[in-house]
């Protein structure tokens, strides 16, 4: 996809996914934020779900109907912008695949899936911002979410802008591409695996000795900061938005305590 | 050595798999050593992508034309002066390999290393029917001697550690010094080869996999790193190479060209130690080689997946890559997967061959992490196929119904834009009053199955949505 033109107002319909809206809409904001400094005009249409949960569950239908709920919702937009990698892949990787067979369908499909973008790709990619004006004290290391790292090829993106960081320090974490073990409903269906997994993840993430542990999805960071949690770990979990805008001022996912000036 | 699929108990088999740690941790010591080793060789081939894209077409384009190159596969091996069987299932291929060995005479028959052989259940059939069977590859011969199945398609043996290994040498070699020293590998694998020895001289027949079977010349290859299975083949009087319908290739220059990835993806080798390459019973001026030649050509479900949105899956050259970076079989090990196919590969393959209702599971155990997919040499969309059985559970209601039921309540509410707002301010509201002042739940009710392993972070309280408008507003 081109660049757009310099000095075009962009107009970004904004998809926060389900649990950002319902655990943590900081990260919504944080994503506002990130693209109103790059220019574009931000909105948010009334929005539910992708429908990734059904997707993965083989309720092919219920995909297809919140799919198309999604559609006619973004697509009047220039772009859709997702805070996260799988939800961001949803739509661009498999809603085409969706209404493969349906003419009336396809078209509007592709089309969307053309225009959405995880929210750190699209801002380097698309955007082409080269760096953020925020500080944060301390090492953080970046955590690889599947659907982001193998569906749409992020792993340079987040960390040349964490690069950008005034006084954030990056280090790597071992494995940083394996999965963290959340998986969506894998994480309850299959607990005692998903446990080993996140456990494996969780002993990288402590041996990287970084402070805090960033990811472009929520999902993948509520489950390892939840299993840092339980192992009464401290180290601090928050999406990459946060720091990149600037706003990781609220507690970190998972921590007891008031929003910081 | 069984073929009896435990499939449909997975859920139990990985928890115990888990709890007992064994073989987690045995696997630890390997699993780093395939992935860094893979990386290695693909590095070091600037063309390994071209390779992975040319070697996905020449099998999609056998797969189109299977009719056509088993024909040509079959009239080769007879103008060379083998034998070709067809077997449609199981119980067919282990009637005409017993068969060929009665007729032979066969007290004992030596085996290369065959995935197919384990499919079929083929031990235990020769072993009720008088004729004895052993296995010449060392991980093969470990299991064997310890009555289990395969846990890996490429190393058989994996899940066990050296001093489990030692332990059963000890066990079963009686009759050598009980002072010997057995610490080093090089030593257990001499002591498996002086025993092999003479069972090499004494068998009848020789039985082999194939890792392809070339159309073009009527040959079948076998890919090895301990040489056993040339010594199977060649030194016995008859060979029985036992294979399933797939493994054809139109000509050698294919099989040259899918080579270049099998040994790279399965193991980080350039090529294996030994590719040999069987091509009809010896010839009047061969110095060595067996004087009958059969071939086995198994179905057993195989031709059922073409035409369907499985077909893909029949590329599979068993490199065993997607289990090596799996982070589900890195956890469970082989075992737990309850038949011969483990890992992503058999998540799709073994609902194909045994039925997706006695394996329901297998499809559903995995995070689509995709890593399966990124480092398959023959491009198998692995997490696509498993999601099609997904959807074929779900057609059929073999889901279970806490999820089915999960599933449409939720669905019921993300279909109502306006009902989902306000249902789900009210759990966001509710769930920050629960949590009070905590961050996170240590259990939650309803969320038990989170909450068992990890906390859940208490939401901040007001929905992204809701809080939005308000900011519009102003």
């Amino acid at each position: 996809m081109p660049r757009p033109e310099p000095g075009a107002k962009l107009r970004v319909a904004l998809f926060a996914t389900c649990l950002v809206d319902i655990v943590r809409p900081s990260i919504g904001f944080a994503a506002a934020k990130l693209l109103e400094q790059a220019g574009c005009v931000v909105e948010v249409p009334a929005q539910t779900c992708c429908g990734q949960p059904a997707f993965n569950s083989g309720d092919r239908r219920t995909t297809q109907e919140l799919a198309l709920q999604m559609i006619e919702a973004f697509e009047g937009y220039d772009y859709v912008v997702v805070p996260s990698g799988s939800c961001g892949g949803m739509i661009a990787k498999h809603y085409p695949e969706l209404f493969a067979d349906d003419p009336g369908l396809s078209g509007r499909a592709e089309k969307l899936a053309s225009k959405t973008f995880e929210l750190v790709s699209f801002l380097t990619d698309i955007l082409g911002v080269m760096k953020v004006e925020a500080s944060h004290k301390g090492s953080c290391t970046y955590h690889d979410s599947c659907s982001g790292l193998r569906e749409l090829g992020i792993k340079s993106q987040p960390r040349r802008l964490l690069g950008t960081v005034d006084g954030l320090d990056l280090v790597e974490m071992k494995d940083s591409e394996v999965c963290c073990g959340f998986g969506g409903t894998f994480a309850v269906k299959y607990g005692p695996i998903s446990d080993q997994i996140v456990s494996e993840k969780c002993a990288n993430i402590e041996a990287s000795g970084a402070k805090t542990l960033l990811a472009g999805d929520l999902g993948c960071l509520l489950n390892m900061a939840g299993k840092l949690s339980r192992m009464g770990s401290e180290i601090e979990v928050r999406h990459v938005a946060e720091v990149l805008a600037d706003m990781a001022n609220e507690p970190a996912i998972g921590k007891a305590g008031e929003k910081t000036a | 050595m069984s073929s009896r699929p435990t499939s449909h108990t997975f859920k139990d088999n990985a928890a115990k798999a888990i709890q007992d740690g064994g073989v987690p941790r045995a696997l630890k010591n390997v699993r780093q050593n395939f992935i860094d080793k893979r990386v290695k060789a693909v590095e070091a081939l600037p063309e390994f992508e071209a390779l992975r894209e040319s070697a996905k077409e020449i099998k999609n384009h056998t797969l189109e034309h299977l009719d056509l190159y088993l024909e040509r596969y079959e009239q080769k091996v007879k103008e060379s002066g083998g034998h070709v069987h067809f077997a449609v299932d199981a119980a067919e291929a282990r009637a005409i390999v017993l068969d060929i060995c009665r007729k032979a005479g066969a007290r004992t028959v030596t085996k290369g290393k065959s995935m197919i052989t384990e499919e079929i259940g083929l031990n235990a059939h020769l072993e009720a029917n008088g004729v004895v069977p052993v296995e010449t590859d060392l991980g093969e011969y470990i299991i064997q001697l310890r009555g289990e199945a395969p846990s890996h398609i490429i190393a058989p043996a994996v899940h066990l550690t050296k001093d489990q290994i030692e332990a059963d040498f000890r066990r079963v070699h009686t009759n050598l010094d009980p002072k010997r020293d057995l610490t080093e590998k090089t030593s257990l694998l001499t002591e498996a080869s002086t025993m092999l020895r003479e069972k090499f001289l004494v068998a009848d027949v020789g039985i082999t996999g194939a890792n392809f079977l070339i159309a073009e010349t009527g040959t079948s290859v076998i890919v090895t790193n301990e040489g056993n299975g040339d010594l199977t083949q060649l030194l016995p009087r008859v060979h029985v190479v036992v294979a399933s319908i797939e493994k054809v290739v139109p000509t050698l220059e294919d099989t040259s060209q899918i080579l270049r990835v099998l040994a790279r993806s399965a193991t980080g080798q350039e090529m294996s130690v030994y590719t040999t390459l069987s091509t009809g019973p010896r010839r009047a001026t061969d110095v060595d080689g067996p004087e009958e030649y059969h071939v086995v050509l198994l179905d057993n479900g195989r031709s059922a997946m073409l035409g369907t949105e499985f077909q893909d899956m029949l590329r599979c050259i068993r490199c065993a890559a997607c289990m090596n970076h799996c982070p589900v079989y890195h956890q469970i090990g082989g075992h737990a997967y309850g038949w011969i196919y483990p890992g992503p590969m058999g998540s799709v393959l073994t609902p194909s061959l045994i039925g997706v209702d006695k394996a329901g599971d297998l499809p559903n155990a995995s995070t689509f992490c995709g890593r399966c997919e990124s480092v398959c040499p023959m491009k198998i969309p692995l997490p696509k196929m498993m999601r099609h059985w997904r959807e074929r559970e779900f057609e059929r209601n073999l889901n279970p119904a806490v999820a089915r039921y999960g599933l449409g309540f939720w669905a019921f509410f993300a279909k109502k834009p306006w009902l989902y707002r306000l249902s789900t301010r009210l759990a966001a509201k509710s769930m920050k009053l629960l949590g009070r002042n905590k961050g996170s739940f240590q259990s939650l009710p309803g969320a038990g199955a989170w909450t068992q392993y990890r906390d859940f972070a208490v939401p901040e309280g007001e929905t992204f949505q809701a809080k939005w408008k308000k900011r519009a507003a102003k």
